[in-house]
């Protein structure tokens, strides 16, 4: 069975998913829904110990072999963003009844995990295909399911940001469908590794150009690369509460394993960097990203909103990372693309379980609640010293390879930027820490309890998780810094 | 004539005869399609976009009503130079572009040429569009059938169809169609006829996908045009007794699973995910069967997805 593992990677959630929108009984979807998330999340583990050291799987859809049939291709980049989504999806779809239960009627909640396994099942998709039609394919679901996500957030905005959100994804997802159609008609495959074998003859091609524009525009838009992050905030910030994690720790990760795949792999480093100038487009772009979404982050009175600024400047961090074109900034985005989904996904979450007791998120709200919840905000601060980049979390590991990938192109500014940022960071998240911790608890909200295990045991993992991968960095940082050679084919 | 409709439809503000306008788009790109040998999407261009989609946006518009708001001028601007800075570069790339017909482009060189010449061979059906969308590629056209899938759980999710609880329905106002159009003699009369013949040519174009133009897709949308008209003339309520919401809830689910199925019954006979070869003894026999129950997946989902979508729509406007 084991040579059947791509597939079934993937076909654990899309079709628990159809089972699931069946049941009228939320409990039982639940039931169906998590179980089946956590079976792929072993999938993936299986996955990842049969490609680690260097391993290539390749699965022949409907046993055609490539470039005629669609081929699912996994490496340990793909592998890793594997494990990140169903990890990360499996454990926030824990806590995700509970979350659930205050906005919506329960014979609902079936018919909300079906689309959170969708958009699921989407990413896995996107992650494993080898094929360039395919992604576009997923990308419609995991879209699609996004938007439905979002909309059903208890705060009628939720709708408009939902709408923005759908008319620039479909924007970028259009896009991206018009690069590939381009590509297809210079080649005449869709086969990833057959494109990446064909393009290079045609680099001249203005046809292969415009694609390449078109690509990037499209997957920027997705990525939320600065400045086409608007849609971002005001998504996170009122999509439901659980979601936001879920969304935060994936889709933008999965859409960034998408440019880099495509960059790198499909287009080629050189055709890329050198001919296209992309590094010229990202390095600018990025920095005014991370600083202008920091500062903007460090005057938000919502925590949620402010958490999901300071999204746009680690994703920043990320781009970053990639336009720097060296092995320490590739290894350093990769390695923040998996920190921070954890990161970021923890934070939401333990925010959530605030909401779910004091049915706000603004900051003055918040304030005293290390007291009177103080496990759930022990986890936060902890998540929170991982965002900021402390030692001994993650967050230090990857701002580490990010500052040593500036220094070694002898950049020192660029390092002193990005400790200003973090420095931003530190002032942001202290600012949430001092209400929590040292304002007195507000009358209305002293009554406020801890939240339920079941909420409260995934805002730990996350934390305790984030420690993890703050010492032993074999699955984060090693392994991406193989990856990253191998992109940029250097001998490994 | 396509330039001229788009503008045309931008600059209407009554939004009923922009819908009609869209369907006209549709029309004429279909034509396009047929024009550039693309039959099958032609098909399904005259089947989604002038068809079903003219449908959903009457039955849009019957809730938010008729007029739209002119937008300010200065809020133009950024989709403004988006779609010049858009159109700039699809102008740029056209200058290198293969000619238009020309038998050496790329895409005929490498590997169209198996899919012309050997999937009669390998796969079967004479339509090789079929072949290829259903087995070559069978994983591209799950995927989709899973787009659909999406939509109408985004759909429910949002709108909250099938859950209304019958004590809780208002007196009914006039609906989409009915009242209106049910008077209307000539309508009335014209669909009686027209109905019955649609319905079995979706069977038709559904079962005969292999051998001409045609597939699950397009006759899904055509059954659902049919029962949609049917709605629209003699009212939701007689449309939801031949079609209980509450039961056609369930199929665009079981449309996706016995795509799914027949991927997973390959599994277990010891091919890969959707390889119809290893269902029958016979390789040839095995794509058979397999197309024709992922085509019936397809079928299923999408006329269920239509009809779901639409009287979510209406119940919405009563």
């Amino acid at each position: 069975m084991s040579n059947q593992l791509p597939a079934i990677v993937l076909l654990l959630t899309l079709l628990a998913a159809p089972l699931c929108s069946m049941m009228r009984n939320g409990d039982h979807a639940w039931k169906l829904a998590v179980s089946s998330a956590w079976l792929s999340v072993v999938a993936a583990f299986a996955l990842l110990q049969q490609v680690w050291g260097g391993y290539e799987i390749s699965y022949h859809m409907g046993g055609w072999p490539p470039p005629w049939g669609i081929e699912v291709r996994i490496d340990e980049l793909s592998a890793l963003v594997l494990v990140l989504v169903t990890l990360f999806g499996s454990i926030v779809l824990s806590a995700l009844r509970e979350s659930l239960r205050p906005i919506m009627r329960s014979h609902r909640h079936s018919l909300y995990y079906t689309t959170f396994l969708l958009c699921m099942a989407s990413l896995i998709g996107i992650t494993i295909t080898g094929d360039a039609f395919n992604v576009f394919v997923f990308l419609e679901i995991s879209s699609l399911s996004t938007y439905a996500l979002i909309a059903r957030g208890r705060d009628r905005r939720a709708l408009t940001a939902s709408f923005r959100y759908l008319i620039m994804g479909t924007i970028g997802a259009t896009f991206i469908l018009i690069a590939i159609g381009f590509i297809y008609m210079v080649t005449g495959t869709l086969n990833m590794a057959d494109l990446a074998e064909r393009l290079p003859a045609h680099a001249d091609n203005r046809v292969v150009q415009a694609s390449f524009a078109f690509f990037t525009i499209g997957i920027a838009l997705k990525v939320a690369v600065f400045p086409l992050h608007y849609w971002l905030p005001n998504s996170y910030t009122y999509a439901p509460k659980a979601t936001t994690a879920f969304l935060a720790a994936t889709a933008t990760k999965v859409s960034l394993y998408v440019m880099i795949r495509f960059v790198f792999d499909v287009y080629g480093i050189e055709f890329s960097f050198q001919q296209m100038q992309l590094g010229l487009l990202l390095v600018p772009l990025s920095i005014a990203g991370f600083l202008i979404a920091s500062l903007t982050a460090v005057f938000q009175n919502d925590v949620k909103r402010l958490l999901a600024w300071s999204s746009v400047a680690q994703l920043s961090y990320m781009v970053l990372g990639l336009g720097l074109l060296n092995i320490d900034g590739l290894t350093a985005s990769i390695t923040h693309m998996f920190n921070h989904a954890m990161i970021k996904a923890g934070l939401f979450l333990a925010l959530a379980a605030m909401i779910y007791r004091v049915e706000s998120s603004k900051l003055s709200d918040l304030a005293g609640i290390g007291r009177t919840m103080p496990y759930t905000t022990a986890a936060f601060v902890i998540l929170g010293l991982g965002l900021i980049g402390v030692p001994l979390t993650a967050g230090f590991v990857s701002k580490w390879y990010l500052i040593s990938a500036a220094l070694e192109k002898d950049w020192l500014w660029l390092a002193v930027l990005l400790i200003a940022s973090s420095l931003m960071a530190v002032v942001y998240i202290g600012k949430i820490i001092d209400a929590a911790y040292f304002k007195p608890v507000s009358a209305s909200h002293a009554q406020v309890k801890e939240v339920p295990p079941i909420i409260l045991i995934p805002c730990w993992t996350f934390a305790l998780l984030t420690i993890y991968f703050g010492i032993d960095t074999r699955l984060s940082a090693g392994l991406a810094g193989r990856v990253a050679q191998t992109l940029l084919g250097v001998g490994s | 004539m396509l330039v001229a409709t788009v503008f045309v439809i931008i600059r209407l503000e009554k939004l009923m005869s922009a819908v009609m306008m869209m369907g006209f788009f549709s029309l004429l790109s279909s034509c396009i399609f047929m024009v550039l040998d693309a039959v099958d999407v032609a098909f399904t261009e005259a089947a989604v976009g002038a068809g079903v989609s003219t449908i959903f946006f009457l039955a849009a518009i019957a809730i938010v009503g008729r007029t739209s708001r002119p937008v300010k001028p200065n809020k133009m601007i950024v989709p403004l130079i988006t779609c010049l800075g858009t159109g700039a570069i699809l102008i740029y790339a056209s200058f290198d572009m293969p000619r238009f017909g020309i038998n050496d482009a790329p895409i005929h060189q490498h590997v169209a040429p198996r899919y012309l010449n050997d999937s009669a061979g390998e796969v079967g059906p004479p339509n090789v569009v079929t072949s290829v969308l259903a087995s070559y590629r069978g994983y591209d056209t799950f995927g989709e059938v899973g787009v659909v899938f999406t939509a109408f759980i985004g759909v429910f999710l949002l709108l909250g169809a099938g859950t209304r609880k019958s004590g809780k329905e208002r007196p009914a106002p006039p609906n989409v169609g009915e009242g209106s159009m049910r008077q209307k003699v000539v309508l009335r009369e014209v669909s009686d006829l027209v109905i019955a013949p649609v319905l079995i040519f979706a069977l038709y174009v559904q079962w005969h996908g292999d051998f001409g133009p045609g597939g699950g897709f397009q006759a899904g949308v055509i059954f659902a045009s049919g029962i949609i008209l049917y709605a629209l003339i003699y009212g939701i309520v007689p449309a939801q007794k031949v079609m209980p919401p509450r039961k056609l809830a369930y199929f665009p689910a079981i449309g996706l699973l016995l795509y799914a199925g027949v991927g997973v019954v390959s599994m277990f006979k010891g091919g890969n995910f959707l390889n119809y070869s290893v269902l029958a003894h016979d390789p040839l026999h095995g794509q058979h069967y397999g197309i024709l129950i992922i085509e019936l997946g397809v079928g299923i989902t999408v006329a269920a997805v239509m009809i779901n979508i639409f009287f979510s729509f209406s119940e919405r406007s009563l």
